[in-house]
């Protein structure tokens, strides 16, 4: 587990102070995928390189698995650097240096035979899937082969965490999908603990299980990606949930939808991330003698499941459409919530 | 013409003459290249913000570097009268000139190589670190390996200043083309002597540059 107390960071120049990272209270699970959010400035950078001591702390402390960092002397902070990798968001690749050597650059550090180096990169490479790029130099890549050259460099020393600063901001959004499925799978497969900083909130519900949102150099709310995405308290955080899920103003048609479609109820289904919900609308219509019409709505994919609305007009029996929402309401977890009842 | 030109020509005082210049130039290069390379890391990596930054050691360094890099190289020469000759057991000859040379040449190279330094990506220093890297590690494996071809094409900047250079030494006895020109051309009227020696320096300058020039885009892989 990593530990963070009261952690903070000042800038000071001759004229003036900033407090980048302001106490910062924080607690993030083993093998969990943990994100931090904020809009530019908000010091989240500052805060991750905290972590690695790469920006050194004016107080407070960071121990990872009862490892105190703040504690440990040059030497002893170099062994535990070893321990935790790092990706970046240019990628920071040596452009000296193969794809292979680059990978092995971390390995030469920890002092690895070259043996060793070979067979691990090997594995390495195929693991972040560029077989047949081994040789390529970083400036005959593309973007996300750079941060691939990136991610593998990072786990070459098997950390037990990785920190990843704005990772895919740099890339467009087709290859930033590839990375983060790359990053869950890593996750997965090698259950390490990752942290990853992003302005973006559907990097966060593509892939994070929890999601802290900063804004000067606070935390200001933080919990499960699901919930923040359900009830977002923070101004901030609503604006983040809207980045994904737009705004509101769907609800300015709902009196269109009750308008236009004059038959039976309308009602709108709150999905908030189960998967045993994926197939509900078809078990609603094996299960009932109903018409289900689905008017609008939107729904996105988490790493916990579907998360969203959606409205749909149902039609039929007045019995059956009773019974069909007492069967929403009771045996999913899906929130329904009847828009207009049938006449 | 040329055939005047050739006939007057001691063929074997010619090579000599080019062999002293190589020989000067290349001992001298190697020499200024790590005094150079040391003056530049240290400006570097004493700066603010540097690994070892060092406000102290800073200012002492930069002021060498400037202070040898103001005086003229003729003069230097023969300030450095006394040093040289306690060091090498004498001032004259090519070995005479050698330290002149690196000491009128290294704090330039320096200031070139403390520029190609800065050119490194402070990200990819960063990376160096967050892997656990030692400080020699980021020298040699970083810092150094991802400057070299600017450190290359300043190496050869350096070189043609140094043929330069050793001309003039040899104008004041250190031997090479420079002192073949000025004692055997100029000083008995032969100018066509100083013509020819002047063409092989033109050769060597051209040939450094080639040089330099293949091995620095060698180096490029960006
Ligand atoms: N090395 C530094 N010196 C002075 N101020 C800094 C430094 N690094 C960051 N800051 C300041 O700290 C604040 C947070 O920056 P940063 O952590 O980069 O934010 P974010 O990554 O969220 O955009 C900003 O106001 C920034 O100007
Ligand atoms: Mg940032």
């Amino acid at each position: 587990m990593i530990s963070i107390q009261a952690l903070k960071k000042v800038f000071t120049s001759s004229d003036n102070t900033i407090t980048a990272v302001d106490d910062l209270t924080l607690d993030i699970n083993d093998g969990e995928i943990f994100g931090v959010i904020g809009y530019s400035g908000a010091g989240k950078s500052t805060f991750v390189r905290l972590l690695n001591r790469l920006e050194e702390p004016s107080s407070g402390r960071i121990i990872i698995d009862d490892e105190d960092i703040t504690g440990l002397n040059t030497q002893q902070l170099r062994m535990a650097r070893q321990e935790i990798g790092m990706i970046f968001q240019h990628f920071n690749l040596l452009w000296s240096r193969t794809v292979k050597e680059n990978i092995a650059f971390p390995l030469e550090i920890a002092g690895i035979s070259k043996a060793k180096r070979e067979e691990r990169v090997q594995e390495l490479i195929d693991l972040v899937g560029l077989s047949g790029r081994e040789n390529a130099y970083p400036s005959q890549l593309s973007g996300g082969q750079k941060q691939r050259v990136g991610i593998a460099r990072a786990l070459a020393n098997n950390p037990k965490v990785l920190l990843c600063d704005e990772a895919t901001s740099a890339l467009d959004p087709e290859t930033t999908n590839s990375i983060l499925d790359l990053l869950v799978d890593i996750n997965k497969k090698l259950g390490l603990t990752i942290i990853l900083i992003t302005h973006e909130m559907h990097v966060i519900r593509k892939i994070c299980n929890r999601v802290a949102v900063m804004e000067n150099g606070k935390i200001v709310e933080q919990g499960d990606v699901l919930e923040v995405f359900l009830r977002p308290k923070q101004s901030v955080t609503k604006k983040f949930v809207e980045q994904v899920m737009g705004t509101d103003e769907e609800d300015e048609g709902v009196s269109y939808l009750v308008s236009t479609y004059e038959k039976g109820k309308i009602v709108r289904l709150h999905f908030v991330g189960e998967t045993t919900n994926q197939a509900l609308i078809s078990q609603l219509a094996k299960q009932f003698s109903i018409e289900l019409n689905i008017l609008q709505g939107k729904i996105t994919q988490t790493q916990r499941g579907p998360y969203g609305t959606l409205f749909v007009q149902i039609d039929g029996e007045k019995k059956e459409m009773e019974k069909a929402i007492d069967y929403i309401t009771n045996e999913t977890s899906v929130e329904v919530e009847v828009v207009r009842n049938a006449d | 013409m040329l055939t005047s030109l050739l006939e007057s020509l001691d063929v074997e005082e010619l090579l000599t003459a080019t062999y002293e210049t190589f020989y000067m130039t290349i001992i001298a290069l190697i020499g200024t290249f790590v005094f150079g390379t040391l003056l530049g890391l240290l400006l570097y990596l004493t700066d603010k913000g540097g690994i070892w930054q060092n406000k102290v050691i800073n200012l002492i360094v930069a002021s060498f570097v400037n202070v040898f890099r103001a005086i003229p190289f003729i003069i230097l020469i023969l300030l450095l009268f006394p040093f040289t000759d306690f060091l090498m057991g004498t001032i004259r000859g090519p070995n005479g000139a050698l330290p002149a040379l690196i000491i009128g040449a290294a704090p330039f190279y320096g200031r070139l190589v403390e520029i190609a330094l800065k050119e490194v990506d402070k990200g990819v220093v960063e990376a160096a670190q967050s892997m656990g890297a030692k400080t020699r590690t980021i020298i040699f494996r970083v810092l150094l390996p991802e400057s070299m071809p600017a450190l290359m094409s300043g190496l050869t900047v350096t070189a043609i200043a140094l043929i330069g250079y050793t001309a003039m030494a040899g104008a004041i006895g250190a031997g090479g083309l420079g002192s073949y020109a000025y004692y055997s051309g100029f000083q008995r009227r032969d100018f066509e002597l100083v013509f020819i020696c002047s063409v092989v320096i033109v050769i060597i300058v051209f040939l450094f540059q080639f040089l330099g020039d293949y091995i620095s885009s060698k180096l490029d892989k960006r």
